[in-house]
């Protein structure tokens, strides 16, 4: 029986994090260690003419200073998973050495005792840079001169064009083609906690040590092996507390393989934080993408077909998954809708900014972006109500599987019943009502609705660079201890108190008594990791089937310690019971041990002589003494489970946002957001909503706020949290959030996932309700961030 | 140029030389070895690293060691008096006002100032309070039931 899933439990990991006692990679403290800052470029493209470093030699406490020629053939490049065809995959060194492409390339590494020194020291490395014209921005389509990598010829990376169906047929079939160009701006992912590595080696055990704040422990182990060259069994990967990721630690940077490599050359433990600065320079960047889509539609509202010409902002180099992103984009442009043919075809293009990679959502806000965005204009132009363009287009809860023209498998879904549970909690008809009135009285109020799909629990290892499944070990301890190690990385989505509820709940021991480790490659088996909304529909799945593992184990033991059949057993509330044999019997009350506690008297064999009751903690003791097991059972309690799914979920749902605009400042103020997502089975409402509201705020900030701004010149103007627009509680309405529940057949869970629904889902709403708002002044469009000034030039008669 | 000063964080009396340039936030986390403020931007836009100052909050990242001399700090690690943790600690374990974690110290720094200031504050008030203090996870809604119920439990204490 479900006694903690499906319930808001409070979260595990919380006292730690409360009481400022979590450590984050800067909160370990090692003696001896060094300190290690970067130089980084302050020009977007420009020759490298030559580096000094004896002045910074000269700082006391400087212990060191390495530039890329040092270590050019040391340490190998930065890698590239994505693998598509005739893909152009630049030498993307640790360190520059000819030349920068980027502001905050990084140049040179300076090593000493005190932080603050090796700050200093940074000022004083000469760097003669011949500064070189920079391709900056592809509004108006692939830039031609100057070539970045001057060896590829021009600077187009890759040309994929994708989707099923004949599309030629598909947009003859329509009664007319409805064009939208849009934008998809640049984003800095912002995790509150910038990252940071501490390396530290032991030269006599030959034995590295990295902590770093990554999503990937696992996959980071085998990239560092690779580059620093050092053998994968002799590196350990630790991810202690990690202050936020959405995608921008799904990653191998260049400085978690240099301070791997300083801390060798040394011999001493070695520490880089990133500051803000570097953060928004050279942590991966999101979206930036920047394309027309053209959609066959009929004059009753069915879509034909559809088209996405794309030109994707790659930056200078390729981070580990930068040219993939946008075909995550092409796989999800069906939405939620039923389109016979679609094509997407894509131009990767290199610029001199920091690269492109997976900021939550990945390629797919994008997508539902342009397919909700353009349901809108479809409503518009047909003059239909926008709610009536996506029930028109909807599959019917009846046709899942539902096999889409990008090549996917939707696995369940009933869009219209979550599309009428938003319109219901919002009042959708009211609220037209009171729009009308609204208007007639000079106020702009505007209504969006978004019906989204994503995809998620990514993914199945077909679809994925390295392995889309997850592992799982579960152990009960001799004293009846349940350790859980889990594959997933999680950091801050809350998995070691979901995952103890699904063991808790699946072995009948309580919350308490079960701890859920991650994030170290010296204790947890190999995993994938946490993205992609994907770890607890797949890492929650591998914690399930192991423990199912572990009790088929159990059960044999507790057969033989209770000598009668196995299919004489039944496990219940923790306990396995043999069938009693008469009426007397099953009424006598029989010497349990309590829960979490172990027999007093030290590890003495449970008492199994004539007993008819046994927990599968007093299994877990016996299996370890190992005297009273059958024999030929291995002792101990523990089972390991790699789980891999046979598809991706693909959670849906539907947002409606309702914005009013200032007429005087054109500042658009969010009045109500109602959220009805499904996610499948819930483990923990408390957690979901969590989720919910925080995707729909970063949704938010890219709707209204935010953009990462390079000027002409390449330079990066949003270089601080003082120029980019994070959303403050201030700005932010109060969510009214519900669910519709359909379980995913993908995992026997049910769950979909939930991580990155709000970012997907929301976007288009907000902007839909602005232009809807707009209406009046004939705006059919706008594009991302729609700050004030954009909104009070159209309502004072300039041009956006 | 080292200078010699003297602070009462968390009720323990600190003394010894710093540089003067040498930050409160890096005084606390690096020579106290109270890591549980952190450093979030440097420009004092995010408040991760919150701490009260003589009973105010402010942001340790720009604040010099030197300017707490003879000052009395109270970080997060002191909140939790006689290992009771706080209303605003409870609350925002009791309504998931947190995910990752880093930008908690300050958020709940800063909230016992808003429902110190404000025992009857409107969600529009504790909205207003927070907005020194930026967080990427939760979307701020839990945050502000958090404080909401410090403030109830605090009214009822």
């Amino acid at each position: 029986m479900a006694k903690y899933v499906g319930e808001r439990v409070k979260r595990t990991e919380d006292p730690r994090l409360i009481k400022g006692l979590a450590h984050y990679v800067d909160d370990i403290r090692l003696p001896d260690t060094l300190h290690v800052a970067f130089v980084r470029s302050i020009y977007a493209h420009g020759k490298i003419t030559g580096i000094d470093t004896s002045e910074a030699m000269k700082i006391p406490g400087v212990v060191a200073v390495y530039t890329g020629k040092d270590i050019a053939d040391k340490v190998g490049p930065v890698p590239c998973a994505a693998a598509l065809p005739d893909l152009k995959v630049p030498d993307y060194r640790v360190l520059a050495t000819d030349k920068v492409l980027f502001v905050g390339h990084p140049i040179a590494a300076v090593v000493g005792t005190d932080k603050y020194a090796v700050r200093d020291a940074v000022e004083h490395v000469g760097v003669m840079v011949e500064e070189l014209p920079a391709v900056v921005h592809v509004i108006d389509g692939v830039p031609t001169t100057p070539v970045i990598h001057e060896h590829f010829g021009d600077n187009i990376a890759y040309k994929l064009t994708s989707g099923e169906g004949d599309i030629d047929a598909a947009m003859k079939a329509a009664d007319r083609i409805v064009t939208q160009k849009m934008v998809h701006q640049r984003l800095a992912p912002i995790a509150m906690e910038p990252r940071g590595v501490l390396a530290r080696y032991f030269p006599g055990e030959e034995e590295l040590t990295v902590w770093s704040s990554t999503q990937i422990p696992h996959l980071l182990r085998t990239q560092l092996a690779l580059m620093i060259g050092i053998p994968e069994n002799k590196l350990r990967v630790i991810t202690p507390e990690v202050g936020g990721g959405f995608g921008s630690k799904l990653n191998v940077y260049a400085e978690e393989a240099l301070l791997g490599w300083i801390s060798i050359q040394l011999g001493k433990p070695v520490k880089w934080i990133e500051s803000r600065r570097e953060n928004m320079q050279a942590t991966i960047h999101g979206r930036a993408q920047v394309g027309t889509v053209e959609v066959g539609v009929k004059n009753d509202g069915t879509i034909t077909g559809l088209r996405y010409n794309v030109v994707a902002d790659l930056g200078a180099y390729h981070q580990l998954l930068t040219p993939a992103i946008p075909t995550l984009t092409g796989l999800m442009l069906s939405g939620a809708y039923k389109i016979p043919a679609i094509q997407m075809n894509v131009t990767g293009v290199f610029t001199n900014k920091m690269s492109t990679d997976a900021y939550r959502g990945a390629g797919r806000p994008e997508a539902t972006y342009v397919v909700e965005r353009v349901m809108d204009v479809i409503a518009r132009e047909l003059n239909i109500d926008p709610v009536e363009v996506r029930r028109k287009n909807f599959p019917a809860a009846n046709e899942f599987p539902f096999h889409t023209a990008t090549g996917l498998d939707y696995d369940s879904g009933d869009y219209a019943a979550a599309l009428q549970k938003a319109l219901d909690l919002a009042g959708y008809q009211k609220l037209r009502e009171e729009q009308k009135k609204s208007r007639d009285n000079g106020k702009l109020i505007g209504i969006g609705v978004s019906s989204y799909v994503e995809i998620c629990a990514l993914g199945p290892s077909q679809a994925m660079p390295a392995g889309g499944w997850e592992s799982a070990t579960v152990r009960i301890e001799p004293t009846g201890k349940v350790t859980i190690l889990t594959g997933a990385s999680p950091h801050g989505q809350g998995q070691e108190t979901s995952f103890a509820q699904i063991a808790a709940d699946e072995l009948g021991v309580e919350i308490n008594d079960i701890t859920v480790i991650h994030g170290d490659t010296g204790v947890v088996q190999y995993g994938i990791g946490t993205f992609g909304s994907r770890a607890t529909a797949v890492g929650g799945t591998a914690v399930l089937i192991a423990i199912q593992k572990l009790k088929e184990k159990a059960s044999k033991i507790a057969a033989h310690m209770m000598q009668c059949e196995e299919s004489r057993l039944s496990f219940e509330a923790g306990c396995y019971s043999r069938e009693q044999a008469t009426a007397a019997a099953a009424g006598k009350s029989e010497p349990v041990v309590p829960v979490g506690q172990a027999p007093a008297g030290a590890l003495l064999e449970p008492e199994t002589n004539g007993r008819t009751k046994l927990t599968i903690q007093e299994i877990a003791l016996a299996a370890h003494i190992a005297k009273e097991i059958p024999p030929d059972t291995e002792p101990g309690l523990s089972a390991t489970y790699f789980f891999e799914p046979k598809n991706f979920t693909f959670p849906f749902g539907t947002h409606i946002c309702v914005v009013e605009i200032e007429k005087d400042t054109g500042e658009t103020k969010i009045v109500r957001y109602i959220a009805v997502d499904d996610c499948g089975k819930v483990i923990n409402p408390l957690l979901v909503d969590g989720q919910v509201h925080g995707g729909i705020v970063q949704s938010i900030g890219q709707a209204l706020y935010e953009e990462v701004i390079y000027d002409d010149q390449g330079q990066l103007v949003t270089g601080e949290l003082m120029d980019y627009a994070l959303p403050k509680a201030s700005q932010l309405p109060w969510f009214e959030t519900d669910r519709t529940e359909t379980p995913s057949p993908v995992n026997p869970l049910g769950v979909k996932g939930v991580g990155e629904a709000g970012t997907i889902g929301a976007t288009p709403a907000i902007v839909n309700a602005v232009v809807d708002a707009l209406a009046p002044y004939g705006v059919t469009h706008l594009d991302m961030p729609v700050r004030p000034e954009k909104v009070w030039k159209i309502i004072n008669g300039r041009s956006a | 140029m080292k200078q010699a000063i003297s602070i009462n964080v968390n009720g323990v009396d600190h003394s010894g030389e710093v540089e003067p340039r040498m930050l409160l936030v890096h005084y606390l986390r690096d020579v106290l070895a109270l890591t549980g403020t952190h450093v979030g931007c440097e420009t004092s836009i995010c408040g991760a690293c919150t701490v009260l100052l003589d009973g105010q909050a402010v942001k340790s990242c720009t604040v010099f060691a030197v300017q707490a001399d003879g000052a009395n700090v109270t970080t997060i690690e002191g909140l939790a008096a006689n290992g009771n943790l706080h209303p605003v600690q409870e609350g925002f374990w009791e309504c998931h006002g947190l995910q990752c974690g880093y930008c908690t110290p300050g958020m709940i720094m800063t909230s016992t100032q808003i429902i110190d200031r404000h025992p009857n504050a409107s969600r529009e008030d504790i909205r207003h309070g927070l907005e020194g203090n930026l967080c990427r996870c939760t979307g701020y809604q839990h945050i502000v039931e958090a404080v909401e119920y410090a403030a109830a439990k605090k009214a009822s204490a």
